[in-house]
């Protein structure tokens, strides 16, 4: 059915030369359309090349996740916590096992906190490295930039493979810990993929940053003011690009972040151009706090020893948890009737909330503009519809 | 200058280029089917039943308790108990799975039925070409398709399997030390009895032998 | 960060309004405040702009769904039977529930605080469901209101634009509602037990087909 409802020509500034103004055209862009990220579906209405509304569609991968969670066990939505935000499932677990250990006051041992760091920084970085890679493929750089970010994620991917079992779902938290010790070996291994990340970064940045084209394209398109991202709730990167100076690692400092040293960058324009950087800029952060936590890792229990894995009952109460995930924060609110599955179960999806202003980024700007505001957005549509 | 990044950007890739011909880090690409990477330690796909011995029928660990069926999260897992027990690899009466079905459609490896496990007796493996032209039924693996040995699990994960078998000689040592125990506890008893009773029933002293021989073995 | 010092604030700036903390009894202590419908816009502004410390991001929004619950407790009380007391033992019925409610967790990004939980509750679940929206104060309310109101039912007054978010528009129900009903879309279930099981059976009873009731089990 048409949403195109009540937009007339009346509404929109009449360009200068009148007699050339044809009608306009109502596109449907998605859900199944290569710069989607997903299946996720744009309708547009356009006067020529130029946006003049856009509602976005949602709910093509729904699959009421929070639901399945209600007839679940806690223990047993984890496995489906990877399945959110696919790319980074280490940090959908490392959310939802927060949660959970707050509303059953559970303490994480020590290893565990830092075997957490170590897997959601690794996580982060190949988030970003593939999203930079799917961004430069939007904006027209075919394949080059995206493979050579696919090759570095690859290795942290094999890392992972390792350590949990499983390339993207890991399911590696349980509540008060982790599933996996680390197995022999992994250790170096991981070492010497961090210690080859700057080069990769290096390249990467002489690659397209001072690119003029790609300054072109990004620099003054799809503004966020800082204003705007607090009111419509942007978080993570896209609100760093803004100016927001939140990082909920530095705020909440959940787990043991407050023992790392690392900057937050922060962009001052808010357009396609900055929230690039920010992905940049953040991979190297996290490599730092890599380093620190690999160097630091102590010796010890990897699980609480008095949580037990099946018929865990937490106290009747509620909580919500949230931690920076790459995509922005991402919550876990639980309401507990001391049943063994959740009462209610509600993901707080960064991808969705990051999506409230993409109609006003992307107004005025041309279709091939929304396919890059859209990709700088990062979205996973399994977050988003959930 | 103007177009000094787009210059610098294309040096990039030609060093990419052309270093792909000396450096392996700059050509990651295998060609699959023909060619494969070494297989991760870690990995895993699908859950497989171990069983002890040569006889996949004989040897199953899996006693049928049902938790791995219930703490699974997509209920992929079927089983039917046994009505009657059969010795299992060591000698010891246990229920058995006259089913257990697993839908690998509907699997999503995600090894909860293996840490629920008491019994050491569901393993993940690594074998992923599974595909089939049968939508449904070439999907569901029953129990002949899902036992393999503990040799085949020391192959795929041997660290692992090492550590598995270590504890399950640990557990049937300290078995066979309660058993042996009550046994000599049970014969000591039917001794003091017999001493006891001048002239003791046949039938309690056949009795007595039967149920510690079962016991012992 | 002290709630009651925050209910106090907002109770000396609106005026009439009525406030309730509800305690949470978990380790996570998050008690949250409960706002009446009829000031909670002017709650939301003064929380945003007038507040110390401002609450001017507002992280989440779900709803809750309380179906009508009774319970009945045996209680003790002390009554004057025949001119002397006497401890009575008595059934006292407790109905809870039997209301929507929609969860608002708001932090304060300039002094780093929060999270503050706002509840709303609606008059009931079937006719009494409008509840004003907050979009108007915190534009990150604008697609999950709309979750909200596709899964849950729950009316805002005063939305941009209050369509279904995940469902298509000729949904009818609200699936995420406790007494939801999921449509009979069987289609082949090799592993059912428990609920699904239950459902298998219901759908081949419904559809009377034997051939496929064995496949069912």
């Amino acid at each position: 059915m048409s949403v195109l409802t009540e937009v007339s020509i009346d509404t929109i500034s009449q360009p200068a030369n009148d007699h050339l103004h044809g009608d306009l055209l109502e596109i449907s862009m998605g859900p199944h359309h290569p710069s989607t990220h997903g299946v996720f579906r744009m309708n547009i209405v356009l006067d020529g090349e130029r946006v003049v509304k856009l509602k976005p569609v949602f709910g093509y991968l729904h699959r009421n996740h929070e639901k399945i969670a209600e007839h679940e066990t806690y223990l047993g939505s984890m496995p489906y916590t990877d399945r959110l935000d696919y790319i980074c499932s280490i940090t959908n677990n490392w959310a939802y096992a927060l949660a959970v250990e707050k509303l059953a006051g559970i303490p994480v041992p020590e290893r565990a906190e830092y075997l957490r760091v170590i897997t959601g920084e690794l996580t982060r970085l190949q988030n970003h490295a593939g999203l930079i890679g799917f961004l430069l493929q939007d904006m027209g750089a075919s394949g080059t930039p995206l493979m050579y970010a696919f090759r570095e994620r690859e290795k942290i991917l094999d890392l992972f493979e390792a350590l949990t079992g499983a390339r993207m779902m890991c399911n590696y938290m349980r509540f008060g810990g982790c599933r996996r010790d680390l197995p022999s070996g992994w250790m170096e291994h991981a070492q010497k993929v961090v210690d080859g990340f700057p080069r990769f970064l290096d390249e990467f940045e002489r690659l397209l940053r001072t690119n003029e084209i790609l300054m072109a394209r990004t620099q003054g398109v799809g503004i966020v003011t800082r204003e705007q991202a607090i009111n419509a709730g942007i978080s993570g990167p896209m609100a760093r690009a803004s100016g927001v100076n939140y990082d909920l690692r530095k705020v909440d400092k959940y787990g043991i972040y407050d023992r790392f040293s690392f900057r937050v960058p922060l962009g001052e324009h808010g357009d396609v151009y900055d929230r690039y950087m920010m992905r940049l800029l953040e991979m190297r952060e996290s490599l730092d706090i890599l380093k620190q936590a690999m160097r630091d890792l102590p010796s010890g229990p990897i699980m609480d020893p008095n949580t037990k894995i099946r018929n865990f009952r937490p106290k009747a109460g509620e909580a919500y948890g949230r931690i920076e995930s790459p995509k922005g924060e991402l919550g876990f609110y639980l309401i507990s009737d001391g049943g063994p599955n959740p009462y209610r179960y509600r993901v707080r999806p960064p991808s969705l909330i990051n999506l409230t202003l993409l109609e006003q980024m992307c107004l005025g700007h041309n279709v091939s503009d929304v396919v890059i505001i859209l990709g700088s957005v990062d979205i996973v549509l399994g977050e988003v519809d959930r | 200058m103007l177009g000094n990044g787009i210059i610098k950007g294309l040096a990039e890739t030609a060093r990419n280029f052309f270093g792909s011909y000396v450096d392996k880090e700059r050509l990651t690409t295998v060609q699959f089917p023909e060619e494969r990477l070494p297989q991760i330690e870690g990995t895993r796909d699908f859950p497989f039943l171990v069983y002890d011995g040569d006889d996949w029928e004989k040897g199953l660990r899996c006693v049928s308790c049902h938790i791995c069926e219930k703490e699974c999260p997509p209920k992929c897992i079927f089983i039917e108990k046994s009505k009657d027990k059969k010795p299992d690899a060591v000698g010891k009466l246990q229920f058995y799975p006259v089913r257990f079905d697993i839908d690998v459609s509907v699997c999503m490896s995600c090894q909860i039925c293996v840490e629920v496990c008491p019994f050491d007796a569901i393993k993940m493996d690594v074998e992923f070409e599974l595909s089939s032209d049968d939508r449904f039924g070439g999907l569901l693996h029953h129990k002949d398709k899902l036992a393999k040995s503990n040799e085949y699990y020391h192959k795929i994960h041997p660290t692992e399997a090492a550590a598995v078998d270590a504890a399950l000689a640990e557990d049937r040592e300290k078995e066979k030390e309660k058993q042996k125990q009550a046994a000599a506890a049970a014969a000591a008893a039917a001794a003091a009895k017999a001493a006891a009773a001048a002239n003791p029933p046949p039938a309690a002293e056949t009795n007595t032998d039967a149920s510690s021989k079962e016991e012992t073995k | 960060m002290n709630l009651e010092e925050i209910k106090s604030q907002i109770e000396a700036n609106v005026p009439g309004c009525s406030l309730e903390i509800i305690p949470n009894a978990s380790p996570s202590g998050q008690h949250s405040l409960l706002v009446d419908p009829e000031h909670a816009l002017t709650v939301g502004s003064f929380l945003r702009d007038g507040a110390s410390p401002r609450f001017d991001y507002c992280s989440n929004v779900t709803g809750v769904d309380w179906p009508l619950k009774e319970t009945t407790a045996k209680q003790k009380t002390k009554k004057i039977v025949d001119g002397v007391e006497k401890e009575v033992e008595e059934a006292v019925k407790t109905s809870t529930g039997d209301y929507l409610e929609v969860v608002y967790h708001l932090f304060s990004l300039e002094d780093r605080q929060g999270p503050l939980v706002l509840r709303m509750r609606t008059g009931d679940r079937a006719e009494r469901v409008h509840l004003p929206s907050l979009t108007p104060v915190w534009r990150s309310a604008e697609f999950q209101e709309r979750e909200v109101y596709d899964l849950f039912g729950i009316v805002f007054d005063g939305h941009p634009d209050l369509r279904r978010l995940l469902m298509w528009e000729e949904f009818t129900d609200h699936p995420m509602r406790k007494d939801y009903v999921d449509p009979d879309d069987y289609e082949y279930e090799p592993t059912a037990h428990d609920e699904v099981l239950k459902r298998t059976q219901a759908h081949y009873a419904a559809q009377e087909t034997p051939s496929g009731a064995e496949e069912a089990r």
